[in-house]
């Protein structure tokens, strides 16, 4: 699909979700391509809730308002399938039933027919984040920080257009955690993909080095920090 | 989970208890037995009725039999055909539509559709689509021109059509809310939205991603389902082909004549039953296999199958028309019961009565009763078997490995009628056929499984922190089932006994055959009225069968609420 705005990135217009007549969340927020927003806030402040908006998944007994436009495209009326948003979850969910290899085949999209061209660049990508070779093993014997990153190459064969993290590094260990988190945000910079980072984890926040929008706390808060962006 | 502790300790206990034994032995038992009491006299061999010589005479009698082939080929064609169409409506309406609005709104209509006798649903069925039914009357004589009912053949038609629809009614129920407890577990909805964000439409997200995973999950059930249809009685005499009809329903008819060589017959044709019914199950796994393949190539593929309205659309149609006609089916049942008069082509009856009502009530007093101990009792022990048999694995920390669930499915994936003769002869050698407790015994064989099916995950997915934090208090073990375990699964264990008392009420065949004509019930005078012919009593006797089940549900709906009114978190939809 030919974008009509590649220059411009994740757009949060006027969004506000509420539950039984309840305002939960609203943000308005600008996320350039390259750029991470990060969302912090308590459970049951609506992190996941706005990413389900966002990502088109979101339950219907929610009333949402507002538009997300992703490179000029409102995506409102868009199904899920069609948003081209990357989704990382709090678990790497690899498809337990394929092999690695197969995991990031499965991203790549069926425009590249030929198989061998399919085969490589899905080595291509393991090789990318240190995973040479991993490529037939069963998805269940890889570590966690492996895991994860196997999810996101995969995430990222198939060409989104931004990227939305669930508290993807929670389930990592100290010690695999900020190694993980830098090559996340390395290759969506290099990509320049938009992230919206959803965590409750300060250390993330920091590493992400971008706005920071906290969720649930005073209501003059709310809103997005436009100042203080760092720009690649 | 276990922890590390409890996984190096559960290597050097005991790997087997009470209640597993029992179970193994009450289940596996009389199959093994009764296959042996089928296969003795199909030999030639039944010395009760003063036959000691082995030979293959029964083979031969029966291979002369006329139109055997057909028999063993309607079987066969019409017990494939449904499961396999069973299996892809629910699996097709699933990819289209779980997670939705439709899809809850779906679920629960057809969740009481489960609880419907095979026997009842196919005489609603029949009422609904035979050439004097209401379809026909819906239409006549204003665009058909029709006075009278046209000879035509709808039911029992030759190829096993109507029997065909009719078992994929019940099995669509079945297999529905099997898929749907598989995809009752963590994680799931993740995984639709991992397909989601990669750009694969929701039926395809299903088919390459969650199918896969559930898949284990519900192969068992479809093996059953597999099995029961190709060796179906009740259905098939109601709404199968009657020149020949399928091979069950005349196995049985043999086994009931007078002339005791017939018995020898049957004997044998209970083994090429069960042979059918082997191949079906062979040429469901070759598929199952060759779809894998196929599978797995697509995976391979990248096709994001993003357009998917039209398969969306399609995929709910056969679940709608399937609900409707099962809705409609019962409707015309309730409407017969009163009809005092029906002419053809009236659409509604002339005259209604609710006299022969009472009259059938009446003259049923003694099969209602019947069918009530049978499926209370059947039910109760059941679901306190299953209970024992999860409380004392659990206990050990001994996973339902599945060795123990084939010995609890093999009654369910044994065609009925291959083990039933036997069981019968062995029963009869013992002095007890026709009595309650035999009848009781032969039901409780194909309850157990089911309660099984439905008590095991809400088991499982009990947290077992509860039953730990209550055992580090000091609570006993016996305090810690009946005082934390059992009340927090009071909803799922009522279910379950409410499933349990329809499975039991909906069998035909263990009444018939182990209550050698002493012991009836609704369900098999309501068979036996069917192709009697008197419309009315069937459709009170079949309406009679929903009775039973009926009362289950409703008291698993309400006890619930009231016990549990002021506890939040053990309300419905948490």
């Amino acid at each position: 699909m030919i974008a009509p705005d590649p220059a411009s990135g994740l757009i949060l217009q006027n969004v506000s979700l509420r539950l039984n007549g309840l305002v939960l969340l609203s943000i308005d927020c600008d996320i350039p391509p390259g750029a991470i927003l990060t969302i912090m806030g308590e459970s049951g402040s609506g992190k996941s809730s706005l990413l389900n908006f966002i990502a088109g998944f979101l339950k219907p007994d929610f009333e949402a308002q507002g538009d997300v436009v992703l490179r000029g495209r409102n995506l409102s009326n868009v199904a899920a399938q069609d948003r081209h948003i990357g989704l990382m979850f709090q678990s790497p969910l690899l498809f337990p039933h394929m092999s690695v290899l197969q995991n990031l085949i499965f991203a790549i999209p069926p425009e590249i027919k030929n198989r061998q061209k399919r085969r490589e660049l899905a080595e291509q990508a393991l090789t990318d984040v240190g995973l040479a070779g991993f490529g037939t093993r069963d998805p269940a014997t890889l570590s966690g920080g492996q895991q994860t990153r196997v999810a996101l190459m995969r995430t990222l064969l198939a060409q989104p257009e931004a990227l939305l993290l669930d508290e993807p590094f929670s389930s990592l260990d100290q010690s695999r955690r900020s190694e993980v988190r830098k090559l996340v945000f390395d290759l969506a910079r290099k990509n320049g993909l938009p992230v919206l980072l959803v965590t409750h984890d300060e250390e993330d926040a920091r590493a992400a080095g971008g706005m920071v929008h906290h969720l649930g706390a005073d209501e003059t808060k709310n809103g997005c920090p436009l100042t203080g962006q760092p720009q690649q | 989970m276990p922890s590390e502790v409890d996984r190096l300790s559960q290597g050097t206990r005991l790997r087997v208890d009470a209640p597993t034994i029992l179970v193994t032995v009450l289940l596996a038992g009389p199959v093994l037995a009764g296959l042996a009491g089928t296969a003795l006299p199909a030999f030639g061999y039944l010395p009760a009725l003063g036959y000691g010589q082995f030979s293959f005479a029964p083979f031969q009698q029966l291979f002369e039999a006329p139109g055997l082939v057909t028999s063993a080929l309607l079987s066969l064609s019409t017990g494939l055909t449904a499961s396999l169409l069973s299996l892809a409506i629910v699996l097709i309406f699933t990819a289209g539509w779980s997670g939705t609005q439709t899809f809850r709104r779906l679920t629960r209509f057809l969740s009481p559709l489960l609880s419907v006798p095979h026997a009842a649903a196919a005489i609603g069925l029949a009422f609904l689509i035979a050439p004097s039914g209401f379809v026909v009357r819906l239409v006549s004589p204003w665009a058909t021109g029709w006075t009278r009912p046209p000879d035509i053949l709808i039911l029992n038609d030759p190829y096993g059509m109507a029997m065909t629809f009719g078992l994929v009614a019940k099995e669509v129920p079945f297999l529905f809310l099997m898929t749907l407890a598989a995809l009752n577990r963590p994680r799931t909805e993740d995984f639709f939205k991992a397909g989601a964000g990669l750009g694969y439409g929701r039926m395809a997200t299903f088919f390459k991603i969650v199918l896969p995973q559930v898949y284990p999950m519900i192969r068992l059930p479809i093996l059953a389902v597999v099995a029961y249809s190709t060796s179906v009685v009740d259905v098939a005499t109601i709404l199968g082909p009657t020149t020949p009809p399928p091979l069950a329903p005349r196995l049985v008819a043999w086994m009931n004549d007078p002339d005791l060589t017939e018995r020898l017959m049957a004997s044998a044709g209970a083994l090429l039953q069960l042979a059918v019914t082997l191949s079906a199950l062979v040429i469901y796994l070759c598929l199952e296999k060759l779809a894998r393949v196929l599978a797995h190539r697509q995976y391979q593929s990248g096709h994001r199958f993003r357009q998917e309205g039209f398969s969306r659309f399609f995929s709910l149609l056969p679940m709608l028309l399937i609900i409707i006609v099962m809705v409609l089916s019962l409707c015309l049942l309730v409407i017969w019961s009163a009809a005092k008069s029906w002419w053809f082509p009236a659409v509604l009856p002339q005259a209604w009565s609710l006299s022969k009502m009472v009259d059938a009530v009446q003259m049923g007093s003694g099969s209602l009763a019947a069918t009530l101990f049978l499926a209370v009792v059947s039910a109760l022990l059941a679901t306190s078997l299953t209970l024992w048999l999860l409380e004392a694995r659990s206990h050990r920390n001994l996973a339902v490995n599945k060795r123990l669930k084939s010995y609890i499915f093999l009654p369910l994936l044994v065609p009925q009628i291959a083990f039933l003769f036997g069981l019968q002869m062995l029963f009869l050698l013992f002095g007890l056929s026709g009595t309650l407790l035999a009848v009781l015994l032969s039901h409780l064989i194909f309850v157990f499984p089911y309660a099984f099916l439905a008590l095991s995950d809400p088991w499982d997915q009990l947290d077992p922190r509860y039953a730990r934090a209550a055992r580090s208090i000091g609570a006993p073990r016996a305090k810690v089932f009946w005082k934390i375990q059992l009340p927090l699964l009071l909803r799922p264990v009522l279910v379950t006994i409410a499933v349990a008392a329809a499975v039991s009420v909906g069998q035909y065949l263990p009444t018939l055959m182990i209550g050698a004509g002493r012991i009836v019930t609704i369900t098999t005078e309501s068979v036996a009225l069917a192709s009697g012919g008197n419309r009315q009593f069937a459709s009170l006797y079949a309406l009679l069968q929903l009775i039973v089940p009926l009362m289950g549900f409703l008291l698993a709906a309400l006890v619930p609420s009231l016990v549990h009114r002021n506890r939040a978190a053990m309300r419905l939809g948490k």
